[in-house]
């Protein structure tokens, strides 16, 4: 074990290094490139062997890292924001081909206008293509996140590929300790990719991905369907087993719970700025407000037990969403509500769009607000977007 | 090279009742692959014709291992997929198969990104002058004035890319042209691409029955013609050499080659055509020519 200080890219291009992933390859976008360019270092420097191919476009990214995949090589690459939409149509034919692939997704906005700070639009618009998704917080979680993609991607009950969203910048370009496994202990625990039984190489007639009837695009997709189903047990277990193993902490599996089961409010987000947002809910708990914060920490596969049994007995749930679906409300509200139903009254904000600073005092008026609101009963407009879901952030208003 | 020598390999490329129309050039072209080939290849196939070709599962037209992908993606997959041969030392051929929308337009990108990085892939355009899976819309190569459902009425309007010579411009190491009526020199040409490393480019000339409307019994006798005429010449580059190859050489003299007619009147896609219209496709033709004849001169070895 290392203890290193690291920015997000340069962890999750070490975790790519101890992966001892064979095929690497990348278009460069602000601001996923330093990880690539670490890996092209580590590759010229010898330190990893493996082949790094400079592409022209996204699109062309991925259909490398699958057909490298298709071949039985463990493949990584890495995009943000409209480079991730470029790959739109590879992101299907991968997940729907059962390869597993790792990507590592720094968000960042979504034109126009131009701008390169965070929100989830990116990560969250792919969230139907049979990818496992899943976001970090911190870096330490950005490298096991991104080390335990591999294993839970190649793992035989899933076989499906995985992305790890990381904050554009308060990750990717921030410095934090890192612990760090040795190349020993990881090659023992992620030995390399076993040979798929459907593996492409001369000699052996058959055919992949050509037509069919029907029924097996409805078999196929389901079969996706359940292998991404299976993943939630596969994702706990490999949490557990990595924190015993290499002696570092258990994250909780889908989700983080901090203070959430047994709190009368449940604040629900994702992505980096949890970190402010427990400095807010720790200060409310010290007021004596009965708040707590579940963590989503994989989109997908979505962790609707989870928030059940945290919302069970809670009065109300809080979303706060970086990201909103245009004609309907936040991506994330949207996903807890239709996972908890009408159980619980469910209130959705939407702030931090395109990088909108949001800090520990924002947090802690906006859940302020919430409890107040729901402990003087005006909660009947919660889930009436048209007129009421908050914009936090919004200028003009 | 003899024919005989095409029965090197077991492989047969396509099989027996494919799902290909009637008289499809690319049967012929992927059949001659396959013999020659054989069982070093693996095809990576864009959406085209020749995913339907392939067959329906669970059937499959092909006996050659085979990865379907998106339109614009072929060589991108394809530069992969042999990278995790070499990672892992299987001995392959990586082919990709394909059309001219997949190659010249959708994935133009793609196939200039793997040429520039030297991948080491072999690409065969099967070249059928329009979208003809969707239906016979006007591509990117459909030969000027040419009638498609998306030039219904005066033809298409712009001229044609050359696809070979913009290959030959990303400074790789083989690009060559061929044609589906001669299967010595597309199987000599194959041949030779197998025995170099890098990126190799073949652009394959395949006369397509329902796309250029003629009877379909007569794809060879059009691709013969394309080549009798001039419209079609066959060359070959590698080494630093270019040479207008021996099937080609006589029609550099425009005495020699047949009347442009004769290969336009067979096919209802130029019915329509004036007098002066096929002067001056005559006319490209000839442009043509001298510019090939110059590149000769110049990569001369």
């Amino acid at each position: 074990m290392a203890r290193r200080v690291l920015m997000g890219n340069t962890a999750v291009a070490e975790a790519v290094r101890l992966a001892g992933v064979q095929v690497v390859t990348a278009y460069p976008i602000t601001p996923q490139t330093v990880i690539v360019e670490r890996i092209a270092e580590m590759v010229e420097r010898g330190e990893l062997k493996a082949r790094y191919i400079r592409v022209e476009s996204e699109h062309s990214a991925l259909a490398l890292v699958y057909g490298a995949a298709a071949g039985g090589a463990r493949a990584f690459t890495a995009t943000s924001s409209h480079g991730l939409l470029y790959m739109y149509e590879m992101l299907w034919w991968v997940a729907g081909s059962r390869l597993p692939i790792v990507m590592a997704v720094v968000t960042r906005s979504i034109g126009p206008p131009w701008g390169l700070h965070s929100d989830h639009h990116d990560a969250l618009t792919v969230r139907d293509t049979g990818w496992i998704i899943g976001f970090a917080s911190s870096v330490q979680e950005a490298f096991d996140m991104t080390l335990q993609a591999f294993k839970i991607s190649e793992d035989r009950r899933v076989m499906l590929p995985a992305m790890v969203a990381l904050e554009g910048f308060t990750l990717s370009h921030t410095a934090e300790p890192v612990e760090m496994p040795d190349e020993k202990s990881v090659s023992e625990w992620l030995p390399p990719r076993e040979p798929l039984p459907f593996k492409i190489e001369p000699g052996k007639a058959f055919a992949v991905g050509n037509t069919g009837p029907d029924e097996v695009t409805m078999e196929l997709k389901w079969l996706a369907w359940r292998a991404m189903e299976r993943s939630r047990f596969v994702i706990r277990e490999t949490d557990l087993e990595y924190a015993k193993r290499f002696g570092l902490r258990s994250y909780g599996g889908l989700v983080e719970d901090v203070y959430a089961k047994g709190s009368d409010y449940v604040v629900v987000a994702m992505g980096a700025w949890c970190g402010d947002l427990k400095e807010a809910v720790e200060k409310l708990r010290g007021e004596g407000y009965r708040v707590g914060l579940l963590r989503i920490r994989y989109f997908r596969p979505f962790p609707w037990e989870e928030l059940r049994e945290v919302s069970q007995n809670a009065k109300a749930v809080l979303v706060i969403d970086r990201a909103v679906s245009i004609g309907h409300r936040g991506i994330l509200g949207l996903e807890v509500s239709s996972a908890i139903g009408d159980r619980v009254p469910v209130k959705n904000v939407i702030a931090g769009i395109g990088g909108v600073d949001t800090g520990p005092e924002d947090f802690y008026s906006i859940v302020k607000t919430f409890i107040e609101e729901y402990e003087s009963g005006s909660i009947e407009g919660w889930s009436i977007p048209e007129w009421y879901m908050p914009w936090m952030g919004v200028v003009s208003k | 090279m003899s024919l005989q020598r095409l029965a090197l390999s077991r492989i047969r490329g396509t099989l027996p009742g494919n799902p290909a129309c009637m008289g499809c050039p690319h049967n012929i072209g992927l059949k001659i692959v396959g013999r020659v080939l054989g069982e070093r290849a693996v095809l990576v196939i864009p959406a085209g014709c020749s995913t339907i070709i392939s067959g329906f599962w669970p059937r499959e037209g092909f006996d050659l291992p085979i990865l379907h992908v998106p339109f614009a993606s072929a060589p991108a997959v394809a530069a992969g997929l042999r990278a995790s041969h070499e990672a892992s030392g299987v001995d392959s051929i990586v082919v990709v198969w394909s059309g001219d929308g997949a190659a010249a337009d959708i994935g133009f990108a793609t196939l200039s990104g793997a040429a520039v990085r030297n991948d080491d892939i072999l690409v065969i355009v099967s070249d059928n002058e329009a979208y003809m899976n969707t239906g016979i819309q006007a591509s990117g190569t459909t030969m000027w004035r040419a009638l498609t459902t998306t030039t219904p009425v005066m033809g298409k309007t712009e001229e044609r890319k050359d696809l070979a010579l913009l290959m030959l411009m990303h400074r790789v190491p083989y690009v060559a042209t061929a044609s589906i009526a001669y299967p010595t020199d597309f199987a000599a040409k194959l041949e030779k691409a197998a025995s170099i490393r890098g990126f190799r480019f073949i652009h394959l000339h395949s006369p397509c029955p329902p796309g250029w409307r003629f009877d379909s019994d007569k794809t060879v006798y059009v691709a013969k013609l394309a080549i009798e005429t001039g419209a079609w010449i066959l060359w070959e580059y590698s080494g630093g050499k270019l040479s207008i190859n021996p099937v080609s050489r006589p029609y550099a003299d425009k005495a020699k080659r047949k009347p442009l007619a004769e290969y336009l009147k067979l096919q209802g896609r130029f019915a329509h055509l004036r007098e002066e219209d096929i002067k001056a496709i005559e006319e490209k033709i000839e442009a043509n020519w001298r510019l090939l004849k110059e590149l000769e001169r110049i990569y001369s070895g």
